[in-house]
């Protein structure tokens, strides 16, 4: 045919944008025609975190079982890729309980409400230079708040279970999300500070001569842990833990409503990769992408695999937290380092103004000369990370003495009896 | 600055992200076998029968999250403008948010202190 | 006649989208559904914040409003209990009270409202813009030395407030602890 794939991916974006006007042309009303092309843009993009879910889970399973030294699963088509599939059908034949008691109208808007959150923020990704759902002027706010819709719908699918545990399960859970949520915003200041622009695409292009991790990893770190906390990733998972309150809120569910649930589940962990890809890790810049913008797509998706992975791996090694904990290092470790991360990263950037450190805006994109104002914040982090650490290893060394004094005290013969738990 | 056509994007994902999932759900209400019974439809309350109302122990603790959180949200909407204009305003405006996030860890610490923050 | 474009629709979806909700607000029994009519009702005026170009004050009202003053309301309302299945309504003198807001209603709309932003008056908006405002002027707004900046130190203040005393109320029954 003679198309490569960056003509292929230009002509879709033009088909989109002269549809409306040849619909125009063609004695459409203005109005319509431009609703039709939106509709079409609609489609595409939510289609592709539904495409991607299904290989999502099927990724997840097999790297969970390489970890654990088995296979995964392997008999549902090649390599078990159908696997997903399978299950999809499965899981639509199975019954749908609804316990007594339960709100029949919110007990099934809830896993609805959890799939629409999702995808709704797929609105404001930037996959290339040119394709973005809608380039909102307030791109990161925008994610913020219709993440924040998600407690909301804890609370229905908790609520209108009529049941115990799945209330119990709900508040926590609500608690949980509710807290992380204040390092999570903190975090994404610094980048809007650094590009100046709320923008999804704004933000992507100020990562052009250096990417926002290497210039405020901290910011990249807090915002990752506090992700894996708000979608109920390990080690954050306590509350999904079958030892603990069984299912959490989502108990009573059953056949597709929460399958519902989990691909909403896995779709948001995806989704936060993504955010973390585009935020720090550069988005779409990558070699040649200004000569084939559709390249950028393809960077993207490699970055997002390489978040998600680590995602990934986190959750199959690290243990889980108990509630308090989890609490405390929110509350009196992540927010406070949060909050000094902000003043001190505004304080680094005035002073890279004042010693004229900045690249000029046609160097912007230049690697080299974003050099020395990357030096100046990298060092900033570093040294408020180190601080941080130390702090955090002496609070530990006091629970451990604090810990082994009682211990002591309680059973002073050293070969004897069992501490008491 | 972007159109208002870019909001209409938005409203129009909006009012289709919601079909996206109600349509498996309605085709599996389709599919799947429908046989209630009594049993079946019991709460779940690991294997016993429910004891009392569905109703727990709400504690206060979660609702002073939610207040805390509710304060450092409010904060941030403030300290959003501030940081998008951040790189045009001098020394002064530093100072400004400086004061404006100093008066709000105080009060961090304050519930600190006073042991609110914990999960008890 | 009022124009049937793109605009106009939107707007009567969201004007159907606040009074209905505001309606189950206050038509139903069950306080927790209260909760989440209020905020299909919350929705919409984000909806009505977009049109009106400022879709900064529209993130902050799903952020603030649906992500934690409902919670919040919800919250308190399971807090205390035996609000999450009221009896009949036991109000005698309601229809009193509907006459009042009749008329109010009418005062503010008639006496109000219609004369300064109504047909011909002076403050008569014709369309909505079609740029969309931005948050750097509002920034910039915030922190000038001539501009907003000591509201904005004192509402930080009154966050504090907000904080401390909700904590003093919230923990009282922890007598002792200094």
């Amino acid at each position: 045919m003679g198309l490569t794939g960056s003509d292929v991916l230009t002509t879709c974006v033009d088909f989109i944008n002269t549809l409306a006007p040849c619909l125009v042309r063609a004695g459409w009303h203005g109005d319509i025609a431009n609703l039709l092309s939106l509709l079409l843009g609609v489609v595409i993009v939510a289609t592709v975190p539904l495409l991607t879910v299904i290989l999502l889970i099927w990724i997840e399973r097999k790297f969970a079982a390489r970890i654990q030294d088995r296979i995964g699963p392997n008999r549902v088509g090649p390599y078990g890729l159908l696997q997903s599939l399978a299950d999809a059908l499965k899981m639509l034949t199975k019954e749908d309980i609804t316990p007594t008691g339960a709100d029949r109208v919110l007990f099934n808007l809830a896993p609805i409400i959890t799939f629409a959150t999702v995808v709704l923020i797929w609105a404001i990704i930037p996959f290339t230079p040119l394709h973005i759902g809608a380039d909102l002027s307030i791109g990161i706010l925008y994610f913020v708040a219709v993440g924040s819709i998600g407690a909301v719908k804890v609370m229905i699918g908790g609520w209108s279970s009529n049941n115990k545990y799945a209330l119990l399960g709900a508040f926590r859970t609500i608690a949980l999300i509710v807290s992380y949520e204040v390092p999570m915003i903190l975090a994404l200041l610094v980048p809007v500070l650094m590009a100046g622009s709320m923008g999804m695409q704004d933000l992507t292009r100020a990562q052009g001569g250096m990417w926002f991790i290497v210039m405020s990893p901290l910011a990249a770190i807090i915002f990752f842990i506090a992700n894996l906390a708000e979608t109920g990733r390990s080690p954050f998972d306590l509350l999904e833990a079958e030892s603990e309150l069984i299912a959490g809120y989502n108990i009573e569910y059953s056949g597709f409503k929460f399958g519902m649930f989990m691909a909403g589940e896995f779709m948001h962990v995806f989704t936060v990769a993504v955010l973390t890809a585009v935020l720090f890790l550069g988005g779409w810049w990558g070699p040649f992408v200004d000569q084939v913008p559709a390249l950028g797509f393809i960077w993207l998706g490699l970055k997002t695999a390489v978040v998600y992975l680590f995602m990934l791996l986190i959750r199959n090694t690290v243990p889980r937290f108990r509630i308090d904990q989890v609490m405390n290092i929110n509350w009196k470790f992540m927010v406070p380092l949060s909050i000094v991360l902000i003043l001190l990263q505004s304080f680094l950037l005035r002073l890279v103004d004042e010693l004229g450190l900045r690249p000029a805006p046609e160097l912007a994109n230049d690697l080299l000369a974003n050099v020395p104002q990357t030096l100046v914040l990298l060092a900033g982090n570093l040294v408020l990370g180190a601080i941080f650490m130390i702090l955090l290893q002496r609070h530990g060394r006091t629970l451990r003495e604090a810990d082994e004094a009682v211990a002591a005290v309680r059973d002073p013969a050293p070969a004897g009896g069992m501490a008491e738990a | 600055m972007e159109t208002l056509n870019e909001w209409a994007f938005v409203g129009v994902f909006f009012a289709i992200a919601w079909v996206f999932p109600a349509l498996p759900i309605i085709g599996a209400w389709l599919v799947r076998p429908k046989k209630p019974n009594a049993l079946k439809k019991q709460t779940y309350e690991s294997g016993v029968e429910t004891v009392g109302d569905t109703w727990v122990q709400f504690r206060v603790q979660y609702y002073i999250y939610g207040l805390v959180f509710l304060i450092f949200d409010v904060e941030m909407i403030f300290l959003f403008p501030w940081a998008v204009a951040y790189e045009r305003l001098d020394w002064f405006a530093y100072g400004a948010g400086f004061l404006f996030i100093f008066l709000l860890t105080d009060a961090l610490i304050y519930a600190w202190r006073k042991r609110a923050l914990e999960w008890v | 006649m009022i124009e049937l474009n793109a605009q106009t629709i939107a707007f009567a979806i969201l004007s159907a989208l606040i009074l209905g909700g505001g309606l189950g607000v206050v038509t139903t029994r069950n306080l927790v559904h209260g909760a989440l009519w209020l905020i299909l009702s919350l929705l919409g005026v984000a909806g009505y914040f977009v049109l009106l170009s400022a879709p900064f004050l529209a993130a902050v009202q799903v952020l603030v409003y649906i992500g934690a003053i409902a919670i919040l309301i919800v919250f308190a309302v399971m807090l205390t209990r035996s609000m999450t299945s009221l009896g009949e309504v036991r109000n005698r003198q309601w229809w009193l009270s509907a006459i009042t807001v009749v008329l109010l209603f009418l005062l503010l709309a008639v006496g109000i409202i219609l004369p300064v932003w109504g047909r011909g008056a002076p403050g008569e908006v014709t369309s909505l813009s079609a740029t969309v405002g931005g948050a750097a002027e509002l920034g910039e707004a915030l922190v000038a030395g001539d501009g907003f900046v000591l509201p904005f130190e004192v509402a930080s203040i009154l966050l504090t407030a907000a904080m401390i005393g909700a904590i003093v109320v919230a923990r009282d029954e922890e007598d002792g602890q200094a």
